[in-house]
């Protein structure tokens, strides 16, 4: 069924190749930040950046380009988080699941809000993110754990998201841009 | 493809995330129920990915290494003041060193001391800081067919590190010293006294259960104690240091938060293994 009817051009296979990889853009440069986190930094708090970036990532993505990031996706995304580390298997997969639930429902409202009220949501959703992770953890070890790393990885989350969200913008516009294929 | 009515793929859709969020949840208890298949998923992912992980650490060491070179430029005569002290330090160190070996060996001459047999290591480069949030673990990339096995015991050039818990084709987990499922046997060198080094998942691992009237000195050196067979004893860890309420902790000499090379002893011990799951315990019990 076409949706947009119009002129275009055909689709040729370097078409469909290029509006694939632009389509795949934010579930592999999740992935790939998933990656480059883990690796040593030797930066201070590494073990936190792992899970702000794949937070951010999947809000944004689920906020303004829900068709690159399904649900299934999401998932992916969660279990390889979950796998890296030494965390429970699992608690990554629904705490990015209950995200991308949360972005895509209020999607049309705050894809209209400017950028600090959108980034206001996302520190939100961070503290809900980091304290589930935490409870989860937890009931899953059966081992109370301090809640300082729940608040650093909070205040990391919430600060990494402008940042990516800008570079981000600029992706959605271009780079992850289906359409521009 | 097939083709279904719209209402029908709207529902499907709206479906997709509540069935998802179950399946995690069945994830979740399968990981729980099954120790050893999430440990073999684990190893599984981290050996397709040790190859990945060394392509991506060659770019950033080298950025690393540039900016380390660029203060190393401008601290360079302080540094080279501060080299020269210390080696004029450590060359009367040596002497004292180098006498107490000779009067040593001599010793043990004469006393038919049984020496400790020589232990085999392999070098491997740590690719990944793998434990995340509420764990202290790195990834070690081994290369292929390597003789390592669970519980042998990871040194950098300083103390120890950790012992391997996992062991795929090519990589290998190390548990951090300082993870809070980490449990060191371990000897007060001043007192000699056996005290437990356990970790908190944070940079300094705390000590429990020393003997009553030896309290652990500020500064005292800890080493490793052979009781249960685990370790070797006399492995440096590190130094005690009291926290402001009170409680001696060790600050380790190894340095945990930039491990980039270690060494992977094997001792040939068979006594308590590292944590891992139960289930495995009762594989070994029917052998």
């Amino acid at each position: 069924m076409d949706k947009t009817p119009g002129i275009r051009p055909r689709p040729t296979l370097w078409r469909q190749l290029d509006a694939t990889s632009r389509a795949a853009f934010p579930a592999t440069c999740t992935a790939l930040m998933l990656l480059v986190t883990s690796f040593p930094l030797g930066i201070p708090g590494q073990a936190e950046w792992q899970p702000a970036a794949a937070l951010a990532c999947v809000f944004f993505w689920s906020l303004f380009r829900p068709n690159s990031m399904p649900p299934a996706v999401v998932f992916a995304i969660g279990l390889l988080a979950d796998l890296l580390g030494l965390s429970p298997v699992g608690a990554s997969i629904i705490v990015l699941l209950t995200v991308h639930g949360l972005a895509v429902r209020w999607r049309r409202v705050l894809v209209r809000q400017g950028f600090v009220v959108v980034w206001l949501a996302f520190v939100g959703v961070a503290a809900g993110a980091a304290l589930l992770q935490w409870a989860l953890t937890c009931a899953l070890t059966m081992r109370l754990f301090s809640p300082a790393p729940a608040l650093f990885q909070w205040a990391l989350t919430a600060g990494l998201y402008p940042a990516l969200a800008m570079l981000f913008t600029r992706a959605h516009r271009s780079l992850a841009n289906p359409e521009q294929a | 493809m097939i083709r279904l009515s719209i209402p029908v793929r709207q529902a499907l859709s709206r479906l997709t995330l509540p069935v998802l969020i179950a399946v995690a949840f069945g994830v979740m208890l399968l990981g729980k129920a099954d120790a050893v298949l999430t440990e073999r998923v684990r190893m599984a992912l981290a050996d397709a990915l040790a190859p990945i992980f060394g392509i991506i650490s060659e770019p950033i060491a080298r950025v690393h290494d540039t900016v380390a070179d660029a203060g190393d430029l401008l601290t360079v005569r302080s540094e080279n003041t501060r080299l020269r002290e210390e080696n004029d330090r450590l060359r009367q160190w040596q002497a004292v060193a180098m006498a107490l070996d000779a009067e040593n060996t001599s010793l043990k001459a004469n006393l038919h001391w049984i020496p400790d047999p020589a232990p085999s290591y392999v070098t491997a480069r740590v690719v990944a800081d793998a434990g995340g949030v509420y764990a202290r673990a790195v990834l070690l990339s081994t290369g292929p067919n390597r003789a390592i096995t669970k519980g042998q015991i990871a040194l950098d050039e300083r103390g120890l590190v950790g012992r391997v818990t996992e062991v795929g084709t090519r990589s290998a987990r190390v548990l951090l010293i300082t993870d809070i499922n980490s449990r060191i046997p371990v000897t007060l060198e001043n007192t000699r006294s056996r005290a437990m080094l356990v970790g908190t998942n944070n940079a300094r691992p705390r000590l429990m259960f020393w003997p009553e009237g030896s309290m652990p000195a500020e500064g005292e050196r800890v080493v490793t104690s052979s009781e249960a067979n685990a370790f070797p004893s006399g492995l440096p860890i590190g130094v005690v240091h009291y926290t402001a309420s009170n409680v001696p902790e060790v600050e380790p000499f190894a340095r945990l938060d930039r491990l980039e090379v270690v060494r992977i002893f094997d001792y040939g011990l068979t006594g308590i293994q590292p944590p891992e799951s139960p289930n495995r315990l009762v594989a070994d019990r029917k052998r």
